[in-house]
């Protein structure tokens, strides 16, 4: 299977994760859109590590992973805590900041 | 013979699992569905002979990431919601369009890509069978030392401040 195969599928699994971001408003579910797009670029790297016979872009999926787990667990954290406050988890009621 | 009909399988399974969380109404479809997408690209991973990175990314995202998002959606006791995926608001017609000319940026760039043949860059010296277990962790600990302990910092920062985000309440003042 040639690679621009795999790199059309990342590319549609990453707007796919767009157009969930600009469009819910759980913010649980638009970290899950971006949780797709971040696995849409590990495809990527992957597929491209493939293509060029490198191992470092596997390496680089590694370091991805890492932040993305970091990138949860204070995101879910940051989430309880907003729900702690205003009992709403839509990103579109909470506006105190809106001028 | 196999590989593309694995191929394509994979693919429209991942497509379909992806536009189907974006659009179901309740979060707990929507977590089963983003770990189907995240089996079929572990399988293209296999597919690209990156094993072990097949292997982590199953451990690491559907074993503890999505976990993880199921115990907050249920601690959090989320509802459905109540407005369906339409395209009736004009906001959603708009981030649609969006979303659609980003496809064909990124399918742009990729033709691009191919066309001039500039992918054959950077051609490492591991030309050895990619995947290899040992030779990923040799290069993990040797060229990307320094990422692989920043990155374990980076975790043990990221406990810490989860911690204390999610902690009920602060411990009290002392007296005088």
């Amino acid at each position: 299977m040639s690679i621009e195969y795999y790199l059309i599928v990342a590319a549609i699994l990453f707007s796919i994760g767009v157009l969930g971001v600009l469009t819910r408003r759980n913010a649980i579910i638009i970290f899950l859109c971006i949780e797709l797009m971040l696995n849409a670029v590990n495809l990527t790297f992957v597929a491209l590590s493939n293509h060029v016979q490198n191992l470092d872009g596997q390496v680089f999926v590694f370091f991805v992973m890492i932040v993305a787990a970091a990138e949860v667990a204070v995101g879910l954290a940051l989430i309880v805590a907003i729900f702690r406050q205003k009992e709403t988890v839509y990103v579109d009621e909470i506006n105190l900041m809106k001028w | 013979m196999l590989e593309p009909i694995l191929f394509f399988a994979l693919a429209v399974i991942a497509i379909a699992a992806g536009i189907g969380m974006i659009v179901h109404r309740n979060p707990v479809y929507s977590v089963l569905l983003l770990i189907i997408t995240l089996f079929s690209l572990a399988g293209f991973y296999v597919l690209l002979n990156a094993t072990f990175v097949a292997a982590v990314h199953m451990i690491v995202y559907a074993g503890a990431i999505m976990v993880l998002f199921l115990f907050v959606i249920m601690l959090l006791d989320l509802r459905e919601e109540s407005d369906r995926f339409t395209l009736k608001k004009f906001s959603r017609v708009l981030a649609f369009i969006a979303a659609i000319i980003f496809l064909g940026e990124a399918f742009l760039l990729v033709d691009m890509a191919i066309s001039d043949g500039g992918l054959a860059i950077g051609m490492g010296a591991q030309t050895a069978q990619v995947g290899d277990t040992p030779a990923l962790g040799k290069l993990l600990f040797t060229k990307y030392l320094l990422p692989f302990e920043i990155a374990s910092v980076l975790l043990l920062v990221a406990i810490v401040g989860a911690v204390i985000l999610a902690k009920r309440e602060l411990l009290p003042k002392q007296a005088g």
